[in-house]
């Protein structure tokens, strides 16, 4: 006799977003900083946001800072992402 | 019975091959659970009188969609009878609102775990106990209830330890945490009464919480000198934790109740004597290696709640000693606690099927 039991696990199919288009160069590029505000940050994207300019001859770097770094970033700084080339986020606990 | 249910299902020899399943697609806590079978899911189902695709709620951060039948699955494999999946609905219906912040709470390094209190007639019901060893194993239901929120974190949201959850140390409410309020031997309005519940009703309280910091005084019957006690511990956890203000749970057991109610202090008084005495200034930071981050607002004044509304004042705690505790928030007010009443459908006759033997 066997025993019938169930998946606990989410079983829904969830889609997958796709990545954007990758940039062949940085050169004249605005790139996004999307910082959670956490005290390591400051530091970080300061680091980060020279590299971009003198290494990879970025035009511009935009750092934004989220008002909760538990919470996904507000929707005026996604809007403001979708002008620009690149952005980086996720980074800096 | 079972046509309804939508899950995958596995047809394994025993109870033995469902622990060691489960276990090897990391499924569980660490204990061994109880095999969701079919019936046993369907039971909750009855009993909360919801189809297997209800939608419970959605996580708003990652989207995901919390129905009622993984919901039941979770709860019986964590050892759920049907009358304890009510209040395991409920109290994910509250972990699921916007002010909870349920993805930050379970992602985070901090590492807390989610408390439920519980409150009203189906505290009785169940046999939850609110006495003895209140924050350890006091009881079946609480014990499940608990885990249930636990594991359906685990299985439905991933959050596993290294996935989702990102914890740096956890605590061990991350296994199960879940208590009662005394309702009966406390001389003021229930938690849930004092956030707007109706009297009588049934409710859960949800709060991303720390681990239970304990104190002891049992040399004063002054509500004073016994809240001093309470607001020195509020203020070493904003100096050794965080220092930010939020819902601070305060659990005090009968001995102090007793020394309260003598003095004529209710819920209130008791609110307002923290809210005031649970303050410190940024320069402590100093005294505990946090200097670096001082700045220029060593003076300034930091409260461990925002208004005394947030005090969540618990009676519970077996009958003799001086031991009381707070629960710190998570992180301020990042995440809010919520209360929510138990079944839309109070007056409901649960099933003829999902009633126990």
């Amino acid at each position: 006799m066997t025993l019938r039991v169930l998946n606990p696990t989410s079983e829904s199919t969830v889609v997958a977003s796709q990545p954007a288009p990758r940039l062949q160069s940085l050169e004249g590029k605005t790139v996004g900083l999307i910082s959670n505000g956490k005290e390591g940050t400051a530091g970080f994207f300061a680091h980060v946001d020279r590299l971009l300019r003198e290494r990879y001859s970025v035009a511009e770097v935009i750092l934004r800072t989220k008002s909760n770094y538990s919470a996904p970033a507000e929707d005026e700084i996604i809007d403001e992402a979708r002008n620009w080339d690149l952005a980086i986020t996720g980074l800096g606990d | 019975m079972s046509s309804a249910l939508n899950s995958q299902f596995f047809d394994l020899d025993d109870s033995s091959d469902v622990q060691e399943f489960y276990h090897s697609k990391g499924w569980t806590d660490g204990f061994p659970i109880v095999p969701p079978t079919p019936e046993a899911v369907q039971a909750c189902l009855d009993w909360v009188l919801m189809p297997p695709n209800e939608i419970i709620g959605i996580e708003p951060v990652r989207e995901r969609a919390i129905d009622a039948e993984k919901l039941a699955i979770n709860a019986v494999m964590a050892g759920c009878l049907p009358m304890h999946f009510p209040a395991v609905v409920s109290a994910w219906m509250a972990m699921l609102k916007d002010e909870f912040l349920l993805h930050g709470t379970t992602a985070s390094t901090g590492g807390c775990a989610i408390l439920v209190i519980l409150n009203g007639p189906i505290r009785q019901e169940i046999g939850a106990r609110s006495d003895f060893n209140v924050l350890g194993s006091s009881d079946r239901a609480t014990s499940v209830i608990g885990r249930a929120i636990r594991l359906a974190l685990i299985n439905i949201l991933q959050v596993s330890p290294g996935a989702i959850d990102r914890s740096t140390l956890g605590h061990p409410g991350k296994i199960s945490y879940c208590i009662a309020e005394d309702e009966e031997n406390s001389n003021w309005p229930s938690l849930a009464e004092s956030r707007d519940i109706p009297t009588d009703a049934s409710a859960v309280t949800v709060l991303a919480a720390c681990a239970p910091r304990q104190i002891m005084n049992e040399w004063t019957t002054k509500p004073e000198e016994i809240l001093d006690t309470y607001a020195a511990e509020m203020r070493a956890n904003m100096r050794n934790y965080s220092i930010w203000s939020g819902n601070y749970v305060v659990v005090m057991p009968a001995q102090h109740r007793e020394h309260m109610r003598a003095a004529g202090w209710g819920r209130n008084e008791i609110a307002n004597y923290l809210f005031e005495k649970a303050r410190i200034k940024r320069s402590e930071w100093s005294t505990v290696g946090k200097g670096s981050v001082i700045r220029d607002k060593g003076d300034t004044e930091y409260c461990a709640l925002p208004s005394p509304d947030h005090l969540l004042l618990v009676a519970a705690g077996g009958p003799a000693g001086g031991f009381g505790a707070i629960i710190p928030p998570w992180l301020g007010m990042k995440s809010q606690a919520v209360t929510v009443a138990i079944g839309a459908c109070v007056d409901c006759e649960p099933p003829e099927s999902s009633k126990l033997e």
